[in-house]
């Protein structure tokens, strides 16, 4: 019951609305007129207040509760949104955002926001003259002066509460006893917060919520709550946490709640304890037997206490260690599977066949598992983009498209910044300024598009611009000029290749280096980035219409299902997704072209790359052989035959990598340990095709 | 009065060298190979340790001993230093002693055919047994493997 479980619910759900927020701020500012938004923004300011309230973190709902004041005037009319607002109420969302995190990283969430706050206060007194009172009425009373006194409420959560009941939610004043011979009176107290946080919103507790958990109480407590459900309701909801002794519920209107608020702090934190177990002798007998009847019937009770959550949150650590054993698990069958091909015992191979269908399926369920919607990355780019071209002074719409594309873990982890460098150079460099975009013919408003999808093994992410695209000329210029390239090198590049160069290392072609891109350590990063999650990236432009950034990533990283090749007394590993077909050619039909071997390959003629010669295998040569046979491995649109000497088979195989020690191995992307616990080296088809 | 120390002592040749006994992982037998190629001649390839691929080195090739061939004898010392993971192929690797760090002297300039930077120290035990003292980062440091290529080459 300590404060982790409720501090790790607290931190999802402010994420998940502040993330909310962020984007219904977008929307309204797409459109200002739509009340509508500006409700959802207030429920969900107001629902962070609470919850931060509710964790003590003050810093956090005293600036939520400055921005709920100025989203009040909105929606109540008495304040149209500005440009100026817009910006505040960011700039508010960002600190919230850093309290959060770090909130998240172990911290106190206290940050110093009085600048924020000075202004959301200027907004509400300076252009709405009327509502100043009200506001610095509120503010004053938001010092933390009042909430010294332990049984009172301070004049904030009185807001809350009044706030609650004029919007026509009930207001209840809740006592709770718990029998005397309870052992876990603080679980049993858990019980009950947790069951009432289910259908509405705690605001204040006597005794407070830190002092219930460490057992501070006698065996009663009292709080004060926001529910959309009836008094008499709860009282049951409650009664049915065992060994609770007795519930009441008083629903309060706003004259009681000023009644209750105001009488004397001491008296109200002092009047439940004493009330409590007055009550108890007083009745003994009666509430048992009640709360008997009540146990009796708990389905119908349950029922009533929410639908319960559809998803758990699961340690990442746990699912990785899931995943490593069962890559030793995969290992095995595939041991297995060759000792029952020995064997030749026909139950033992059905068994065996068995245990395998069943291991492809439970394959599926961890991958699944580990996979995670892109949404979670791009969710923060409409605001960064927006940031972005309100600072370059361009209009951009950012339309996202996939964001339910699901991508593992490590690869999401891994993306972000790279997509935001991407991101950032669409904006910058690749929208052009509104006179120029009219100049051009094009509406003033650039789009960026951002879109996700799946393709074969592979995910896509492309970033596209409608911008001025990107000069070809212009790149081979900058690359000779950096000396990337020599002049006669360059002249023989085709555009789409000159384009590719903007990845070389130490290439930026921006004429001014800005403060959002172009520092010159850039494209060659983002492409080494993604090299390294197993991903390619190519760019493809068209002057005038705009740049398209493609991003292919992997499915998934750790199991990949694999041709097994044999050279000799070696044996390799091919990554299916890359492989086109295999076949075999008789050594008639390799033609010499230019001082290398070709083969024609469905109508075109393709490079035959001898894999023995590339590896110095000692004890295998193709050339020897009247018949070869190939694998043909494709990357992008491009082909290459590799000559093997023979086709195992294809297996499931688990990504291993060769270790920190060894460098890069040109053509080898990693090692894989096979069911007769060899290792074999998994081959990088993209080594061979420049 | 310093420290004592425990030592894995090992042979290449007729030489006897010694590694701290905490920077060993395990000391197995000799284990099938995966060749890697393009890469050094002395690494050997990668071997699968329990479900760990790990790159062995010939130790020998790395000091530029001329190679010899596997015996019952030989080891694969497995280190790990600095989070890399490497095996050591040495001729055998057969006693643990207890050293004393004040009996180990800095070390000549050639000791057996090693450059000194490899070593920590040379460190007499009994009579006329000498112990080698390596120095592992050095002995795995990459920078230094590509300057000796490049000189080979």
């Amino acid at each position: 019951m300590d404060m982790n479980q409720y501090l790790s619910m607290f931190i999802d759900e402010s994420n998940d609305h502040l993330q909310s927020l962020n984007e219904n701020m977008m929307g309204l500012e797409a459109n200002p007129e739509d009340l509508g938004i500006v409700q959802v923004i207030f429920r969900s300011a107001h629902t962070l207040k609470g919850m931060a309230a509710t964790m003590g973190f003050e810093d956090l709902a005293s600036l939520t509760h400055q921005m709920e004041n100025v989203l009040d005037l909105v929606r109540n009319n008495k304040l149209r949104m500005q440009d100026f607002i817009f910006d505040t109420l960011f700039k508010s969302l960002d600190a919230l955002e850093a309290m959060v995190q770090d909130i998240t990283a172990g911290g106190e969430g206290k940050a110093d926001v009085t600048h924020i706050v000075a202004s959301l206060q200027a907004i509400v007194r300076g252009e709405v003259p009327a509502a100043a009172g009200a506001a610095a009425e509120v503010t004053a009373a938001a010092a933390p002066a009042a909430s010294s006194a332990p049984g009172a409420l301070d004049e904030f959560q009185y807001s809350v509460l009044e706030q609650s009941i004029q919007e026509g939610h009930h207001v209840l004043y809740i006592d709770v006893a718990i029998r005397k011979d309870c052992q876990l009176k603080a679980v049993r107290a858990y019980m009950v917060f947790d069951l009432l946080e289910r259908s509405g919103e705690v605001v204040k507790s006597f005794p407070s919520v830190q002092d219930i958990e460490q057992e501070k109480f006698d065996y009663g407590f009292s709080l004060y709550y926001i529910t959309a459900k009836e008094a008499s309701e709860l009282e049951s909801m409650i009664m049915n946490v065992s060994e609770i002794e007795k519930a009441t519920a008083v629903a309060l209107d706003s004259e009681t709640l000023r009644q209750m608020s105001q009488a004397p702090a001491a008296a109200a934190a002092e009047a439940p304890p004493k009330e409590v177990p007055g009550e108890i002798q007083a009745q003994p007998a009666a509430p048992v037997p009640q709360a008997k009847a009540e146990a009796g019937k708990p389905a119908p009770a349950r029922a009533s206490g929410g639908a319960p959550s559809r998803t758990i949150r699961v340690d990442i650590e746990r699912l990785d260690v899931l995943m490593n054993l069962f890559s030793e698990l995969l290992i095995d069958r595939v041991r297995l599977e060759q000792l029952a091909s020995e064997v030749q015992n026909s139950d033992l191979t059905e068994t065996v066949e068995h245990m395998g269908r069943v291991s492809g399926d439970l394959q599926n369920i961890v991958m699944k598992l580990r996979m995670v919607q892109v949404d979670t990355v791009f969710n923060r780019f409409p605001r960064m983009v927006r940031d972005l071209a309100k600072s370059l002074d361009k209009k951009i719409d950012l339309v996202i498209t996939g964001a339910e594309t699901e991508l593992d873990r490590t690869v999401i982890d891994e993306i972000g910044d790279p997509l935001v460098h991407l991101l950032r150079n669409a904006v910058d460099h690749g929208v052009e300024n509104g006179k120029d975009r009219m100049a051009a013919g094009k509406p003033e408003t650039g789009t960026v598009n951002l879109r996700a999808f799946h393709s074969g093994n592979h995910v896509f992410i492309e970033i596209e611009d409608d911008g001025a695209g990107i000069n070809p000329q212009k790149i081979r210029q900058s690359a000779v000029k950096k000396g990337i390239l020599s002049q006669e090198e360059a002249a023989r590049y085709s555009d789409d290749e000159a384009i590719q160069l903007l990845f070389a290392p130490g290439f930026s072609t921006a004429e001014v280096i800005s403060d959002v891109s172009g520092r010159g350590v850039g494209l060659d990063v983002v492409k080494s980035k993604i090299a390294s999650l197993g991903g390619n990236v190519v760019v493809y432009s068209t002057m005038g219409k705009g740049t398209n950034f493609s991003v292919q990533l992997p499915l998934t990283l750790s199991i990949i299902a694999a041709m097994l090749i044999r050279l000799g007394s070696e044996k390799y590993a091919i990554p299916l997704s890359s492989i086109v077909e295999t076949g075999i050619i008789k050594k008639t039909q390799i033609r010499q072209v230019h001082g290398s071997r070709m083969i024609e390959f469905r109508g075109s003629h393709i490079p035959l790359l001898s894999l023995s010669k590339f590896f110095a295998v000692a004890d295998f040569d193709e050339t020897t052989e009247d018949e070869t046979e190939i694998v043909v491995v494709r990357k992008g649109e491009r082909l290459v035959a590799l000559a093997v000497q023979d086709f195992i088979g294809q297996n499931e195989i688990v990504i291993k990598n060769l270790g920190k020690y060894l460098p890069e191995v040109q053509g080898i992307s990693g090692a894989t340990i096979l069911g007769d616990g060899q290792v074999a080296l998994i081959i990088d088809p993209n080594a061979f095709i420049k | 009065m310093a420290e004592d120390i425990k030592v894995i002592v090992f042979k290449l040749g007729t030489e006897e060298y010694g590694i701290e006994v905490d920077k060993v992982q395990t000391i197995e037998r000799m284990m099938p190979i995966t060749r890697v190629p393009k890469t050094y001649s002395f690494i050997k390839g990668v071997i699968n340790l329990r479900g760990v691929v790990i790159p062995v080195i010939d130790l020998r090739g790395r000091f530029g001993i001329a190679e010899a061939e596997y015996t019952d004898q030989t080891r694969i010392i497995i280190v790990n230093v600095n989070e890399m993971e490497v095996g050591f192929i040495v001729d055998s690797a057969n006693d643990v002693i207890d050293l004393n760090r004040a009996s180990i002297d800095t070390p000549p300039e050639i000791v057996g055919g090693i450059k000194a930077k490899y070593l920590d120290g040379v460190a007499k035990i009994g009579e006329d047994r000498l112990l080698i003292m390596l120095n592992l980062s050095e002995v795995l440091n990459k920078s230094e493997i590509v300057q000796l290529e490049s000189l080979e080459g």
